[in-house]
């Protein structure tokens, strides 16, 4: 079977600057990969490249059977298959919660006013929070927006979930409640690639980690290598995260 | 200062004030609506991608708000009517002031665009919105929402700056005022109604976009907080 995600000899620079100098990897479906590494490696560009939220000067990138590369790729398809999740949340603050959650699906999918409820309470309850569909998001905790964020992507049943560093800005209680989300997500059987920073997350649920630098994809394998890092780069650098 | 002050020859003007003051209340109102739909339309157009669009949106916001009020009725009056585009005085009354308000409304709502968090629009985009729908759900609701104040403050400004358009035959309020003034030769005890009606009608109108306000952002009217 045709991976999800596929990254072939991708190149991107901001400017001058080089982010992402040939970077290839697969996703298979029901695989949960973590891309790790420092700040300014690249990972969350390489992320967004899967959404097209950036666009790559080199390289092939298929998602879904969708040619993201493709300068012609219609987006909105793309789209509907990808869901994605910011560190910043960025729920619509002047819609409640079910409004979130059944503005795409109704404007998009055309789902009518009750069916799109229906879904609402269906993935608000995946996330754990049926009591707060008619609040607003400034009504909520960071843990609890951020978990209406997931609730959001999931209610356009995507084939792949994209999660940029999603507790980064949550203290270590709410980003446990979020986390949990997340983890339940993957025992389903969700496909999922992650940014993330935490080292101790990733070694539970992911299958498989990327470690990034420079760019480039520096050292990969099962969650192990977490454990027993070979390259002193990763070596530092989760002597510093576990 | 032996002035004496005598409004009683009022009652019998009574029904041409009551006349100007209509058309001062349906021209506000005409012009508000207008402008308001030229300026969202306007803004939308002044973020496009198209610099030919941004062109002729930043030339037309210019041109407005660099003239005087006064200066573009007579355009819209003299000017067209020379090119055989004639208008009665208060329908150029309206065109006039709805380019007007138009051009200022649409600084105010593009100041409220640009401060949307850009989040917020990839969030819409990666929902598979299109760029239509975001704008429609998510940027015009919550821009507009946000620059509401200083909108309805400008619809007030226009409401006032309306008796200008006496200055090209259109009987509005101060029209009305100007030829009672002239039968009567009481300019003083006229002006001052005038003055009081004009109070009580940005008073109303202040009201009246309060209560808009209060049906149109929903969320603003349950928690009172401010986006």
């Amino acid at each position: 079977m045709s991976p999800i995600v596929s990254f072939r000899d991708v190149h991107k620079s901001f400017g001058a600057v080089p982010v992402l100098k040939g970077l290839s990897f697969e996703v298979q479906k029901g695989e949960v990969v973590a891309l790790i590494g420092r700040s300014g490696s690249g990972k969350s560009t390489a992320l967004r490249c899967v959404d097209r939220l950036e666009t790559v000067d080199k390289g092939e990138i298929i998602v879904c059977g969708h040619r993201v590369s493709d300068p012609k790729i219609e987006l909105r398809k793309l789209r509907q298959d990808v869901g994605i999740v910011f560190q910043s949340y960025n729920l619509f603050p002047h819609l409640t919660v079910e409004q979130n959650i059944t503005l795409a699906p109704r404007w998009v999918k055309k789902a009518d006013k009750a069916s799109a409820r229906a879904l609402a309470q269906e993935v608000l309850a995946q996330v754990g929070l049926s009591e707060k569909i008619d609040a607003y998001p400034e009504q909520l905790s960071g843990g609890q927006q951020q978990r209406v964020a997931i609730a959001r992507s999931l209610a356009m049943r995507p084939q792949v979930m994209l999660f940029d560093e999603v507790t980064s800005a949550l203290d270590p209680q709410l980003t446990e409640e979020v986390l949990k989300v997340i983890e339940e997500l993957a025992r389903q059987g969700m496909t999922m690639l992650l940014v993330t920073h935490e080292m101790a997350f990733a070694a539970r649920i992911a299958d498989r980690v990327i470690f990034m630098h420079e760019g480039l994809i520096h050292e990969t394998g099962s969650r192990d290598i977490l454990r027993n890092p070979n390259t002193p780069e990763l070596k530092s650098f989760v002597g510093v995260g576990l | 200062m032996d002035y004496s002050f005598d409004f009683s020859f009022l009652w019998d003007y009574w029904p041409m004030l009551a006349d100007g003051l209509w058309l001062t209340i349906q021209l506000s109102l005409m012009a508000t609506v207008a402008g308001f739909l030229l300026g969202i339309a306007c803004a939308v157009a002044s973020t496009s991608r198209s610099r030919i669009l941004r062109g002729l949106v930043g030339l037309y916001v210019e041109l407005i708000r660099n003239t005087p009020l006064l200066v573009q009725l007579f355009v819209v009056y003299f000017g067209l009517a020379s090119l055989g585009l004639k208008f009665s005085a208060t329908t150029s009354a309206v065109i006039g002031l709805t380019i007007n308000i138009g051009a200022y409304s649409s600084e105010i709502i593009r100041a409220g665009i640009e401060s949307i968090h850009k989040g917020q629009i990839e969030a819409g985009d990666c929902l598979a919105l299109s760029r239509w729908q975001v704008v429609a759900a998510i940027v015009l609701p919550t821009a507009i929402e946000k620059v509401y104040p200083a909108l309805a403050s400008q619809y007030v400004l226009l409401m006032l700056g309306t008796s200008i358009a006496s200055q090209i035959s259109a009987e509005e309020m101060t029209a009305a005022a100007s030829r009672i003034q002239s039968d009567t030769f009481r300019p003083f005890e006229v002006f001052l109604v005038i003055a009081a009606l004009y109070l009580l009608l940005s008073f109303g109108m202040r009201g009246l976009f309060w209560a808009v306000g209060q049906f149109a952002f929903v969320r603003r009217r349950k928690l009172g907080t401010t986006l």
